[in-house]
């Protein structure tokens, strides 16, 4: 671990400026990934930006019938939530299957959206990678591949984004609410958030440099019934091999994401729409262009079984 | 003492306090968090400085340059080891790559560098900032590609004709398997701290054999065994992973001498699995023929593992010529020359992968009779004479009482013969069954016990206690033998200071260590006998008192009085096959959509002699089955041919079972006695527990599904494409 300054921010605003201003700062919420990285320093951030006193820890209704919920409420705290549990159950049952009781304890809303890929050669500093250091190469093409992406990759990197909350605010169109550095605030519907990182795979999101994520909004409940799969080797603390968040209403339609597949929460309107049509129907159409491997070509037949599973369950 | 001849009847036959199930005596230390691990031993000596290893970034070469300048001038730095500049240290008998080997690189994370500061922060970001540059060899990584030209590791043991009888049998199988490189994953990561005075070194560490420890290192940094010290009262787990003096303990010695104070080292997760050892992938064919009415006539076991220089493979046969009858064999290992990290033993070695190979053989033999899978094996239960060895007889065995009362236990009669059968929702369940074989050796083993003049009683010997409950059975030991209560016994354990002790490892410890304890106690009660005037051998020691003929005394009534003692073994042993025994049962549910297997619940009845502590002794067998049923479903360090590494090198990467996957879980010990173990007539139980369970899963597997998956772990991607279809 690199040296490093350390400030607690009173206001958001100020906590953004802060970042912007100093090369190499970041913020840091719960920490449960950045500090892992920093002491493999895979992250060398010069000045942290503690955002904790920031008072952004509510969830609220929101005026069109919504929620939004604070960039520093904790995974246990927002799965946990009456309104989250009875109204957006995917999200609640998403963050349950996620890493460990302490973990989500400390983890935040906003920090869960940034977590960073967990490919075993990012993780390794004597290996190349493109995304821990821009241009040195992918280590992960042509090697263990079995956890990586199928979909939505490039030739420079095949990591997934390996988290779980984030496919099911993909199924419920979150909105990401943010603050700049100049003050201005915008909403970044969650489809936009992280990018499909082609030959630039160090750059995850389409936050600027100090951008700061207040909030993270629902619409208004859809109904439905609310599933959230997540198929692993081990029964808990492991990561998807493949999650399938699902919404499924009455008359068969609904919305599909998938998880552990892509760079980002992988979900396609186009197969939405063939819902009514079965798991076979919406995963062609989802998956279509994938580029597996041989070590995770598996993904996509399991992410049709998977899918038939709910969608059997949803019929039952 | 010497073990000369078969135990008779003894004060353990009429034993109060060993046999009963005992809470460890150093529970309160550990869930206080106050047992003193070696990372955490602040209080031995003062001054200590931080050690961070640097493991080599290629698995074969050499290095050309490192950059140390920056290192050294970062803050807090007080000195750095490194390869270029400090000279390779030797190799013991325990190790097979130099723990420290200068330029030459020999596996990948291979230690060339530690840096000391005085925290652990400075130490590891200066480490960071070492540049090193490398010539990289090519290297041979793959298993696969490299058995066909393996060479036999040791003479094929053949009896009969065994390609004339499986040509002529009506019913025979032909089976390849395959078994991954496992770590041992530990929770305490190995840690040392190291002190110089002189020439005198001293190693407060984690180790499960003291006294191999101190010889190796003496060998290894090429000193006298008499000027090394090594302490491990408390080891978080071993595995067979600290049987050995490891790099932690090679680099701190090295850094506290360069940096002329106390240096301490524990291995980051990280480095372990490629820089330690680990358990070497299998390749195994099995073939097996038998008669219609499931009498096996012959058995070949060929197993192929690699490793560095060719030597020290994975001997998966070794329950093959003990575990059946059979009169045509052919048994043979193979090694092949890899230049992946150092396989070496990992929880019962050789056995652990064997019933993942064998005992799947043996269900697929029963399904291709239409026999049952215990009917099988107990058909194939050999008489009293050990298979192929002449005059060699089985100590005590009763395999047959541990699958029978098992199946009873289990409700094996529930178990549907055809596979795929049973659905639950959306679930295939199965029931599998496998036998387990686990040799029980014993080393000679040797303590001190020093009485007390307020009757107090203390045990010293460098016996350790790897997590198992050595303290505990020691204090019982000595407890029953002195006839004392239990409260009124300390135990010293792992230092080198004390009489040398069996060690743990090779299920071996608990009867060679409590045995020696016995002898020495033995010895004690002489001594006293001696002094207050009475045959120490004749008189009875109990509650505190001793009964000698006419005489009553109390124990203190001796005052302070210190003996040693030393169990060893006779050569009437070697006319025996003395191993321990189990039947395993395990219940599966394979999701029908995704695959998954979820284990319902395990069943172990084991056969081991007499149990000296069933609290413990079942805690053993619980984490043995929780590890073998990782084995079957989900452990394996993934090789990277092309960089000849373990890819997923951290406990995030290389999944082990949590609680979650195992719910259930039951022990059953049978009440069985083997005179031919030790005067305790006592085997362990540490590696029988992780002997078949995982064999057990994948035939409950193939009995839910009717999928047979050869290739361990048995994860979904293997078999999603013939599970059945969905809509």
């Amino acid at each position: 671990m690199r040296s490093f300054t350390y400030e607690r921010a009173r206001t958001p605003a100020e906590a953004a400026a802060s970042v912007s201003s100093r090369q190499g700062a970041k913020f840091i919420a719960g920490g449960t990934n950045l500090l892992d990285l920093m002491k493999l320093e895979i992250e060398t951030p010069t000045h942290l930006v503690d955002v904790q006193d920031l008072g952004l820890d509510q969830i609220e209704q929101t005026e069109d019938g919504g929620l939004r919920i604070g960039a520093l409420v904790s995974n246990t705290a927002l799965s946990a939530h009456d309104t989250v549990r009875s109204d957006y159950a995917v999200l609640t049952r998403a963050i349950a299957a996620g890493a460990s009781g302490q973990l989500r304890n400390k983890a935040t809303t906003a920090g869960n959206l940034l977590q960073r890929t967990r490919c075993p050669y990012f993780y390794d500093t004597d290996m190349p990678c493109n995304k821990r250091k821009a241009g040195s190469g992918c280590a992960a093409i042509g090697g263990f591949s079995r956890q990586l992406g199928v979909i939505g990759i490039s030739d420079a990197c095949i990591a997934t984004y390996p988290g779980d909350m984030a496919v099911a605010l993909r199924v419920l169109d979150a909105v990401v609410e943010t603050v700049r550095p100049d003050g201005e605030t915008r909403a970044i519907p969650i489809a936009d958030f992280h990018r499909l990182w082609g030959d630039t795979p160090h750059i995850e999101t389409v936050l600027e440099p100090g951008e700061l994520i207040t909030g993270v909004s629902l619409p208004k409940p859809i109904g439905g019934q609310h599933f959230y799969q997540k198929v692993r080797d081990r029964r808990s603390y492991a990561f998807a091999l493949v999650s399938v968040a699902a919404v499924i209403q009455s008359d068969g339609s609904g919305r599909v994401a998938f998880g552990g597949v892509a760079p980002k929460p992988w979900r396609v309107s186009e197969a939405d729409a063939l819902l009514p049509n079965g798991a076979k129907a919406v995963v062609e159409r989802a998956f279509q262009g994938a580029k597996p491997t041989e070590d995770n070509k598996f993904k996509i037949p399991l992410a049709e079984r998977a899918l038939a599973g709910l969608i059997a369950q949803a019929r039952s | 003492m010497e073990f000369n001849a078969p135990a008779g009847r003894n004060l353990f036959d009429d034993a109060k306090i060993v046999g009963k199930s005992t809470p460890r005596i150093d529970g309160p230390l550990k869930v206080s968090g106050t047992a003193p691990y070696a990372y955490e031993r602040h209080d031995v000596a003062d001054n200590q400085a931080y050690g961070y290893v640097i493991g080599s970034a290629i698995a074969k070469g050499r290095i050309r340059s490192m950059s140390l300048d920056d290192a050294r001038r970062a803050p807090g730095v007080i000195a750095v080891v490194a390869a270029t500049e400090t000279d390779p240290v030797g190799t013991s008998d325990y190790n097979n790559a130099p723990l420290f080997g200068g330029r030459e690189i020999a596996h990948y994370h291979q230690a060339i560098a530690c840096v000391v500061a005085e925290t652990f922060e400075q130490a590891r970001s200066a480490a960071m900032l070492i540049r090193t540059d490398y010539e990289r060899d090519e290297g041979a990584f793959d298993l696969e590609a490299a058995a066909p030209d393996a060479p036999l590791a040791s003479k094929a043991h053949k009896q009969g004709d065994f390609d004339a009888a499986f040509d002529a049998a009506p019913v025979k199988i032909d089976s390849r398997f395959h078994t991954a490189d496992e770590s041992h994953a530990m929770m305490e990561p190995h840690a040392t701290i190291a002190a110089w005075d002189g020439p005198k070194l001293t190693l407060w560490t984690s180790n499960q054999m003291v006294n191999w420890a101190k010889e190796s290192m003496a060998e290894i940094l090429g000193i006298d065994a008499e000027n090394v010290r090594v302490d491990s009262p408390y080891v978080g787990g071993g595995f067979g992973g600290k049987l050995f003096i490891r790099a932690d303990a090679v680099m701190a010695a090295l850094a506290a001498r360069a940096a002329g104070r106390p240096v301490k080292v524990t291995l980051q997760r990280p480095l372990i699995p490629n820089n330690t050892t680990h358990r070497h992938a299998t390749i195994q064919r099995i073939r097996i023929a038998a008669s219609h009415d499931g009498h096996i006539s012959a058995v070949a076991h060929e197993n192929w593992s690699g490793n560095l220089n060719g030597t020290d493979g994975e001997n998966a046969t070794a329950q093959t010529p003990s575990l059946y009858a059979g009169p045509n064999r052919l048994i043979a290992n193979y090694i092949a020359t890899l230049d992946l990290p150092e396989g070496n033993a990992m929880r019962a070695p050789g056995e652990a992968p064997g019933h993942l190979a064998l005992e799947v053989a043996m269900d697929e033999l029963a399904e291709a009779l239409g026999m049952d899978p215990i009917e099988l094996r107990v058909r194939n239960e050999p008489d009293s004479a050990v298979p192929g060895r002449p005059g060699r007889t089985f100590s005590d065995r009763n395999l047959v009482r541990c699958l029978r009362e098992g199946a009873e236990r289990f409700g094996w009669d529930k178990r549907s013969a055809t596979p795929g059968a049973i659905r639950e929702g959306r679930y295939l369940i199965g029931m599998g069954v496998a036998a387990g074989y686990r040799g029980a050796p014993t080393m000679k083993s040797a303590a001190r016990v020093r009485l007390q003049s307020d009757g107090r009683l203390i045990v010293e010997t460098d016996m350790t206690d790897i997590g198992t409950g050595s303290y505990t059975i020691i204090a019982q030991t000595a407890a029953e033998t002195m006839g004392i209560p239990l409260e009124r016994v300390s135990v010293e354990l792992g230092d080198s200071l004390y009489p040398v002790a069996a060690g743990s490892g090779g299920q071996w410890g608990a009867a060679s260590s409590t045995a020696g304890v016995y002898a020495a106690c033995v010895n004690l009660r002489r001594a006293i006998g001696e002094k207050l005037g009475f045959d120490g051998d004749a008189a009875t020691f109990e509650g505190g008192r001793i009964e000698a003929g006419e005489q009553s005394f109390a124990i203190c009534d001796a005052g302070e009085l210190s003996a040693d003692g030393e169990i060893s073994f006779g050569e009437f042993k070697k006319e025996y096959n003395v191993a321990s025994y189990a039947g395993h049962f395990a219940e599966v549910a394979v999701d029908i959509y995704t695959g998954e297997t979820r284990i319902r619940r395990m069943l172990a009845v084991c056969d081991a002699g007499r149990i000296l502590n069933p609290l413990s002794a079942r805690s053993q067998v619980i984490g043995a089955m929780v590890m073998s049923a990782g084995a079957a479903l989900m452990e394996e360090l993934a090789v990277d041919p092309r960089f000849g590494f373990f890819v997923n090198h951290d406990l995030a990467g290389y999944e082990v079972p949590v609680h979650a996957d195992i719910p259930h879980q039951e022990v059953i010990f049978l009440e069985t006695l083997d005179p031919i173990v030790s005067p305790m007539k006592a085997k362990g139980v540490g590696e029988l527990g992780i002997c078949g369970p995982g064999a057990a899963v994948a035939n409950a597997i193939y009995n839910a599904t009717g999928i047979r998956v050869r290739e361990y772990p048995l994860t979904l991607d293997k078999y999603l494409d013939r599970l059945p279809e969905i809509d």
